[in-house]
């Protein structure tokens, strides 16, 4: 057992774990392990097929469309057409918070649609099912906008939900209906979903209401925020303080609405790069709103991030009550800080966790004086890891090309860049804000760490048999795994029902959850007192 | 209100599901392989299904589950997943080492047509199945059937492929366990045991998904019916099936390729299911039924005597799966509770005849089964008259909290709270258990609710 991290050498790691895998998948796998050096980022395999029979934490196109993407929005009756089970497991799993604070407000969060496929649909088609489906939605809801999300079959006997949601468009005005071919086999993962929600946000939804009243000076969307435990409220808070818009959040407790005018916002900032890239980059393209990474997981991350806001509308006034909110805040912060970093310093930890979390989360640890040994991406891609820098480089794969690349152009009225060239480059300049880029994980993590992407179940239980992480970071699917060799697991999926984590506030609960990991003693009593060596060699001895 | 668009009025509806009573058949057949000892379930269809199973399955027991998938891409959607499948094999029996691979299909899959037996063979003649090891596969496309199908046709494959006569009988009793908690099961082997009976229970999830913690992860548990105790069940005297849709199929199964006879029972929850069960048992393990198990009846009918006055008349509402449904309306109606409304997203016709009697003498009970019998509808039902009592899953809890009704958590999933598995509901033991949540349910709404001056010292 090596506890001690300045004797661990991860650089071993895949020649640990290669003898077990057949030769083909050894070779593959070695390609998506790779040491970390962030002054010469090394290339990492990413988003490719994972292999059939490996233990992935991956899922579907369908789980990144309908369950990641489209799921947390609070107004539109999203309808899964396929038999019972995808509509089933995307129903309330992940936590997205919603808030519809007045009784006439639309909540559909709590439901879930199908159109239960049988097998004569299968046979027959199940277009008029779902036809059906929706007239009864409306009949009973009367909602804004309809989703349809595709499962497996539909694409395989050719039901079409594009016709489908435009004949029912006509049928019944007012309500924007709209369909996604999110099969789950399109696609490595769950990005390919994203994709494809992206795409649907644009051509369906981003755009169509250009009345929007602004309650501030300033407007922006938050891209890629999902309000899992309530994230997003926190954001809400900040802004609100600050005195910014937030048009849209994407997704989290967001409506139609807020997608139809979030062109009307002066700036876009970015959580989830891997989700939501897309309808940044059609915002800038179409309406040339410009964008940039933010993070607002780690208190100093969110302080950073709402600076750049300050800086980017160069208004000395909101800098200084960005300043002012930061302050009061950060007071709270270091309290915290200083009273559980005593107990978590020096701590390792690992994490592997969707196309952002696993960097974002860094910022947290690091907070509290921990490491991150090993980090990786359920879906990330090459530039999630290494930067957008290698977007140009990267191989396009028949996967990758089976999803459709909308093409953008500027809107012929609406298209106001927001900041000239000159401007975004004085900003760059003077404040170091990085437009339309992500510089990915690996940048951010030290010199000999290591950077795993699609981790399979084989990979973990080595990863923690040799080098005994205090904390392991992943997702449900792993969580009693690594808690039954008895480590303590946190999920960055669904929080073990905590939250929010986002902001200061978020930084607090984050830092107070950790504690409580670090702290608690119940991993210490997994053997019984009469199992422990002690006894048995004083029973030895006594014989 | 979290449920804030459903109203009383119901629209007669033909295409849309909403809140459903049911998933599909792959995550009945994942759960029920986790029951074979040494054995990996594998999801033949887009990685998709194994995540969102092994994600449902872990969130309700609280245990590691673990499952291979193939993995597919559009090509091989177009093309087959054979070398998929053949690959996946070869790379688990490589990797993860199971005694036994058992595959089950997909909407996916089943749509384009893979020939799982053909599949099966070429990974056979491929050399990627290691000597002594074996695939065995089920179909459960998720367009026909529920869960509760693919449960079933996961524990029928057992018979099918593992069940063998010899010439040689033995004394012991096949009990095949039908959806329910590894504590149910626990408590029925012991109930086997109190009555000295010898029996192979399968599948079995005891010491699987209610592992101790102890430092050491086991990709396989110690519990599980073991290959050979499989093998053994066509040599068996005779067949319990405990509850109709998961374990009839199993039953007859075996009877057709062993000549073991069967009777299938209720699973036993509650006293009249309980005897039935012990009584079945006594007959054809040709066994007396001890005054031990005797005194555990007499306490569970003690307690439910004791709680009487609470429990008389009180309307519940009630959705799962039929196997439980039957037995758990039976021990209402036998508390003189009222069952009124029944839900079930599994289409049964013997679960309709069954309901029908144990109904008949509740005029106002309604119950549904098959497509469209959702929660959507039992929450119309609810608003058109209320209940004082919900017992089913964790989905129920945003009907409790909207109508101010206790929910007796029952059923899968149990996504909220831990324990589940480790208190039987079986048993008279687990019908003391099931009491005893009932009252705190239903005492602890009052307590809560009701006026200052009402607040009662004493039950």
């Amino acid at each position: 057992m090596n506890k001690n991290k300045s004797e661990m050498d991860l650089s071993k790691f895949m020649d640990e774990v290669s003898p077990a895998y057949p030769k083909k998948v050894a070779k593959k796998r070695a390609k998506s392990i790779v040491v970390n050096d962030p002054d010469a980022i090394p290339q990492i395999q990413a988003n490719v097929r994972t292999i059939p029979g490996i233990i992935t934490q991956r899922g579907c196109t369908y789980a990144g469309c309908k369950g990641v993407v489209l799921g947390p929005t609070r107004d539109i009756v999203n309808i899964t057409h396929g038999p019972i089970g995808c509509g089933y497991y995307s129903w309330l799993t992940r936590r997205n918070q919603t808030r519809a604070d007045q009784p006439e407000m639309e909540n559909f969060i709590p439901y879930s649609f199908s159109t239960d496929m049988q097998d004569s649909n299968i046979v027959f088609g199940g277009e008029e099912k779902l036809k059906q489906a929706i007239r009864e939605a409306y009949e009973l809801f009367q909602p804004k906008g309809i989703a349809i999300f595709s499962t497996c079959p539909v694409g395989l006997i050719g039901d079409d939900v594009h016709r489908v949601a435009r004949q029912m468009k006509e049928e019944l005005p007012g309500v924007n209906i709209f369909g996604f071919s999110c099969e789950g086999y399109r696609g490595v993962s769950q990005s390919a979903g994203h994709h494809i929600a992206n795409n649907g946000l644009y051509k369906h939804l981003i755009g169509n209401n250009d009345n929007y009243v602004r309650k501030n000076k300033y407007a922006v969307n938050v891209l890629g925020e999902y309000n899992i435990g309530g994230d997003a409220f926190v954001i809400d808070d900040l802004f609100e303080r600050i005195g910014v818009d937030i048009i849209a959040t994407m997704s989290g407790n967001s409506t139609l609405e807020q997608f139809e005018t979030a062109h009307n916002a002066d700036f876009s900032l970015v959580m989830c790069h891997r989700s939501i890239n897309y309808v940044a980059e059609m915002l800038e393209t179409s309406f040339g709103i410009p964008w940039a990474k933010a993070n607002f997981i780690g208190a100093e991350a969110t302080a950073k991030t709402l600076r750049k806001v300050g800086q980017y509308f160069g208004d000395q006034e909101l800098m200084d009550r960005i300043e002012v909110v930061i302050a009061e805040e950060m007071a709270k912060v270091n309290a915290a800080i200083e009273k559980i970093r005593p107990k978590t310093e020096g701590k390792t930890t690992m994490m592997f966790v969707g196309g952002s979390r696993a960097h974002h989360y860094q910022e947290l640890f690091n907070e509290l004086g921990m490491e991150t040994l090993v980090a990786g991406y359920e879906f990330g891609h090459r530039d999630d890891y290494e930067g957008r820098s290698v977007i140009p480089s990267i191989q396009i794969d028949a996967d990758s090309r089976n999803i459709e690349e909308i093409t953008v152009y500027p809107d012929a009225t609406r298209f106001n860049p927001r900041k000239s060239e000159e401007e975004l480059a004085k900003l760059k300049e003077a404040f170091d804000i990085e437009f339309n880029e992500y510089k990915g994980m690996m940048t951010d993590m030290k010199k000999g760490t290591l950077v795993i992407d699609d981790l399979s179940h084989y990979e973990m239980e080595k990863l923690i048999e040799k080098y005994h992480p205090d904390v392991f970071c992943a997702g449900i699917k792993e969580k009693y795994v690594v808690q039954k060799m008895g480590i303590p697991m946190k999920q960055l999926h669904n929080y073990d029902n905590g939250g929010p984590y986002a902001g200061f506030e978020g930084a607090i609960n984050f830092y107070k959850d950790i504690e409580m990991i670090a702290c608690s003693t119940i991993f210490k009593q997994m053997k019984a007192p009469w199992e422990s060596e002690e006894l048995v060699e004083a029973e030895y001895v006594f014989n | 209100m979290l449920l804030r668009h459903t109203t009383a009025k119901e629209i007669d509806r033909k295409a849309l599901t909403i809140n459903p009573a049911k998933t599909c058949q792959p995550v009945g057949a994942m759960f029920a392989a986790l029951g074979i000892h040494g054995c990996l379930p594998h999801s033949h269809g887009s990685q998709g299904c194994c995540s969102y199973h092994r994600s449902a399955l872990s969130r309700h027991f609280r245990e590691p589950i673990m499952a291979g998938t193939s993995s597919f891409s559009e090509g091989s959607s177009v093309f087959g997943g054979s070398a998929n499948l053949v690959q996946a094999i070869d790379t688990m029996f490589t990797v993860y080492k199971p005694e036994v691979i058992a595959v089950h299909t997909t909407c996916l899959s089943e749509t384009i047509g893979d020939d799982l037996t053909q599949i099966i063979s070429k990974a056979n003649d491929d050399g990627c199945v290691p000597e002594g090891k074996q695939v065995i596969y089920c179909n459960t496309p998720s367009y026909v059937g529920t869960h509760v199908t693919g449960y079933s046709n996961q524990v029928a494959a057992f018979v099918k492929f593992f069940s063998t006569a010899t010439p040689k009988k033995r004394n012991v009793i096949n009990l095949v366990a039908g959806w329910m908690e590894p504590s149910d099961m626990r408590e029925i082997k012991r109930l086997a045991k109190v009555m000295e009976a010898r029996t192979i229970l399968f599948p079995d999830m005891t010491d699987v998904l209610d592992a101790p913690l102890d430092g050491h992860y086991k990709l396989y548990p110690t519990g599980g019916t073991t290959i050979e105790e499989m093998k053994l069940t066509g040599d068996s005297k005779f067949t319990i099936g405990l509850g109709q849709s998961c374990t009839e199929d199993a039953c007859i199964k075996l009877e057709n390729k062993c000549k073991v006879k069967f009777e299938v029972v209720d699973i036993p929850i509650g006293f009249k299911a309980t005897d039935r069960f012990l009584m079945s048992l006594s007959r054809h393990a040709n066994l007396p039924i001890p005054d031990s198990l005797s005194d555990e009846r007499g306490r569970l009918i003690d307690l439910i005597s004791d709680s009487s006055k609470y429990l008389y008349g009180k309307r519940v509402a009630l959705w799962g799966d039929p196997d439980t449904l039957i037995p758990l309306t039976e021990f209402l109606v036998s508390m003189d509770m009222k069952p009124v409304y029944v839900v079930t997203g599994t289409p049964s016709k013997y679960f309709d005849a069954r309901m029908a009697e144990i109904l008949k003498d509740i005029p106002e009970a309604k119950f549904k089964s098959g497509e469209l019998a959702d929660m959507f509808l039992m929450h119309q039902w609810i608003k058109q008259e209320g209940v004082d009592l919900l017992i089913g899953n964790t989905y129920g809890k945003y009907i409790a909290r909207d109508e101010n009704v206790p929910l007796i958590r029952f059923g899968f999933p149990i996504a909220d709270r831990p324990g589940h598995n480790y208190f039987a509901k079986t048993g008279y033991e687990g019908g003391a258990n099931l009491v005893k949540q009932i009252m705190d349910g239903l005492l602890d709404h009052i307590d809560t609710n009701c006026l200052e001056e009402k607040v009662e010292f004493q039950l």
